[in-house]
């Protein structure tokens, strides 16, 4: 680590510590989402760290970026997540959007006053995205050219709370090809909130359905060009992998620090438990499941700073590490035993909250199919 | 299974449609509210399976651990968290009090705790002994005609609803100088703590029993003094047994969801049924569900015919419940987004497995007994 990133961590840690650890027991309970957390990271520059300075950013590299999420995600996966795709919708409108967008709609992301959400899953169109129903219709409305919205996302991040959302729509015909991406202000008519998951994890990031009808969508606010939404779609997902992975990195990090601690101060038939066989294997597998996981991240955000992304090794990346999240947080409620099922320890919160990182960004499943075909696609150019 | 007797087929049908009616649709209210679904408990004393192992002669049914294992896994797949406490009544309280009772303690108490008129817990875990149980420091003093007892139990299953305590306590130096109480609710100088709030099996109380100065009469003393140890360690096989059901009931509840989203769910055009990622996770979670059952039925008719091996019950304690997390987890990951919502009740069964390798002596635990056994020639 740098020093830049040295600081940054030690930064991080100091305001989880102060600031978020003491709430998450609560706000766990009660899915209470604190704003004025998130306004907060923004003042100190947490909430637009790879956005450049041009437009309120900090200019960090994402190897800086899976650090500091990294460290967030030890206190709060929920938080870690909030900032993780708010970063995402700015890296989006920042790579695809015009000027005027980018001045629009950048300052307030990347400050944290304001909150970014994706959306493109549906009901019916989860792993398979190009399937997604939901149209823009190209139309005129008071003489302003635009577009109709009608349908519904599902599993949206942070809806409700952000306040810009990039929407993946239809305006073209059936595949990936009829897709384009639109940016929706929160308070937009026609757009309007579905219900509220209730799951069993990240219950402080809420998530959403988004509901449009009739939605009008003025013509500036289609990003890039009529069917480009997929392709930013996933240039958006090939930076997301590994900075989920970073997340379930840091949830891992935490659940074996809570073992550690644990087994060496818990005393069973007259010894700390961390002297039986049993329990030292199982941490010795979690530190070296985690110290791989950690190092496929870091060389993913390294390939990517570099300007030569490797999809295959951001998958690998992604795949790793929340597989990882899951077995190494399962491991530390067993360590923990009865205290660990509680939830006066936070092992139990982080195993919950591990196991949708082996779902969003592309399912675990789906990870494996796009690394067999990158595998396909490497050996048939021989 | 095969070998199931008309009686035990009768009972897993009517286990079957009360776990349906009584125990499913309210589920999921009951794990959000982490609250106690007391009025089918009730209902499970008519139901007559309370006293499952307890003889006829005070209401129970007489049968034995293959019969409880079919109760805990008909209410396993509908709510698990109702069924640890049908467990900790039945198995832990109930079944202590007629192994080991005396007639009149079992004239006393038995009729009542199986009419469900009465709740029953056991307290053995102290806060600073888990796993080592037999190290437990809750003192039993003798003053008189009663005992005063002094310590506190920890992760007591429905302690805030119990009427009635079956609890080990020391009366020696020695390690194993251990004895039991019925200790009933209402006692002078016992209280219960405050619940405990756990990741799963939250419609299942859990709380801390507290003994200062409690005074106890002789006459709840049971068996004779340093009698505990034998009735501790008799009782944990079918408790073993018993709880492994819970989670043979969770693994199958699962396997039942995904083959229904399986046929249901289209991606890419095609039903999830017809990927080869997803046939394999469904055909391997069968299967491996198939053999938790053989293994599970298999070990409680042998304790049933009297065949007490040192380590079986340990071993289906250590094999089920460490498969059906697996199987759990990847039932969720089989319905992704769906899976991880709280309207399905695949996250809760996973949260309310993961108990089971941690209850009734976690898996490290169970690896220790096992391995004891297997190595017990060494000389070192």
């Amino acid at each position: 680590m740098n020093e830049i990133q040295l600081e940054l961590k030690n930064q991080l840690q100091k305001f989880c510590l102060q600031k978020i650890e003491p709430h998450m027991e609560h706000d766990d309970e009660t899915e209470t989402f604190r704003m004025d957390i998130f306004n907060e990271l923004g003042e100190l520059g947490f909430t637009g760290m790879t956005l450049p300075e041009e437009f309120g950013g900090v200019g960090l590299s994402y190897q800086d970026f899976s650090i500091a999420l990294c460290e967030i995600a030890k206190y709060s996966v929920s938080y870690a997540v909030t900032i993780s795709v708010s970063s995402m919708v700015q890296a989006i409108l920042n790579e695809f959007g015009s000027v005027v967008q980018k001045k629009q709609y950048l300052p307030a992301l990347s400050s944290g006053i304001e909150i970014g959400a994706f959306c493109l899953s549906e009901s019916g169109a989860g792993s398979d995205a190009a399937s997604l129903i939901t149209s823009a219709k190209k139309t005129t409305q008071d003489g302003t050219e635009g577009y109709l919205l009608n349908g519904s996302k599902i599993w949206i991040t942070s809806g409700g709370i952000a306040k810009t959302y990039i929407v993946m729509a239809r305006t073209g015909a059936a595949g990936s090809s009829g897709v384009s991406a639109f940016i929706v202000r929160d308070g937009t008519p026609g757009f309007s909130f579905g219900k509220k998951e209730k799951k069993m994890g990240w219950r402080v990031s809420p998530t959403r359905e988004l509901l449009f009808h009739n939605c009008f969508i003025p013509a500036e606010n289609l990003l890039a060009n009529e069917g480009d939404g997929f392709k930013i779609a996933m240039a958006a997902l090939d930076k997301g992998r590994f900075t989920i992975g970073a997340i379930a990195v840091g949830c891992a990090e935490r659940a074996l620090d809570e073992s550690v601690r644990y087994a060496l101060s818990r005393q069973q038939f007259k010894q700390p438990i961390f002297d039986f066989q049993g329990l030292q294997f199982m941490m010795a597998d979690m530190a070296l499941e985690i110290e791989c996981s950690r190092l496929l991240v870091l060389q993913a955000a390294k390939d990517y700073d570099s300007g030569t992304p490797n999809a295959k090794l951001a998958c690998m990346a992604k795949l790793k590490a929340t597989d990882t999240a899951m077995r190494v947080t399962t491991d530390a409620v067993q360590i923990l035993g009865g205290v660990g099922y509680t939830k006066e320890y936070p092992v139990e919160r982080f195993m919950r909250d591990a196991k949708v990182l082996q779902i969003v960004e592309g399912t675990n499943q789906i990870q494996r199919v796009v690394i067999a075909r990158l595998l396909k696609k490497e050996y048939s150019k021989h | 299974m095969w070998f199931f007797t008309d009686e035990e087929k009768d009972l897993q049908r009517l286990c079957k449609d009360f776990a349906q009616k009584e125990l499913a649709p309210f589920a999921h209210a009951h794990d959000e509210a982490e609250s106690f679904n007391l009025n089918a408990f009730k209902k499970m004393g008519d139901l007559g399976v309370l006293g499952i192992t307890a003889d006829p002669e005070y209401g129970g049914a007489g049968m034995g651990a293959v019969a409880a294992t079919i109760v805990m896994e008909e209410f396993g797949k509908a709510c698990a968290g109702s069924t640890l406490s049908y467990l900790a009544h039945s198995i832990l309280c109930v079944n202590n009090i007629q192994n080991n009772g005396s007639e009149i303690q079992k004239e006393k108490y038995l009729p009542k705790l199986i009419s469900g008129e009465m709740i029953g817990c056991m307290g053995m875990s102290e806060p600073e002994y888990g796993s080592d149980a037999v190290g437990i420091q809750t003192k039993a003093r003798k003053d008189g005609e009663s005992y005063l007892i002094n310590g506190t139990k920890m992760w007591i299953t429905n302690a805030q609803y119990a009427d009635i305590a079956y609890v080990y306590t020391r009366t020696g130096e020695e390690r194993k100088n251990l004895s039991t109480f019925i200790v009933e609710k209402g006692t002078l100088g016992f209280s219960v703590g405050k619940p405990i709030h756990k990741m799963g099996m939250r419609s299942s109380p859990t709380g801390e029993l507290i003994f200062e100065n409690a005074k106890v009469p002789k006459a709840n003393l049971v068996g004779k003094e340093g009698d505990s140890i034998y009735h501790m360690m008799k009782n944990l096989d079918i408790e073993r047994i018993t709880i492994a059901g819970i989670s043979l009931g969770i693994a199958q509840a699962c396997v039942d969801q995904c083959i229904k989203y399986a046929g249901e769910r289209k991606q890419f055009g095609k039903h999830l049924g017809s990927f080869q990622m997803i046939q394999k996770m469904i055909a391997e979670m069968a299967t491996e569900t198939e053999m938790m059952r053989s293994f599970l039925y298999t070990t409680a008719k042998k304790y049933d015919m009297g065949e007490k091996g040192p380590s079986m019950a340990a071993q289906v304690k250590l094999a089920l419940p460490k498969m059906a997390t697996k199987i759990a987890l990847d039932a969720i990951q089989l319905h992704g987004g769906y899976g991880y919502s709280r309207e399905f009740p695949l996250e809760r069964m996973m949260r309310d497995n993961k108990l089971n390798e941690i209850g009734a002596g976690t898996n490290e635990v169970m690896i220790m007994i096992i391995a004891k056994n297997l190595l017990k020639d060494l000389k070192d």
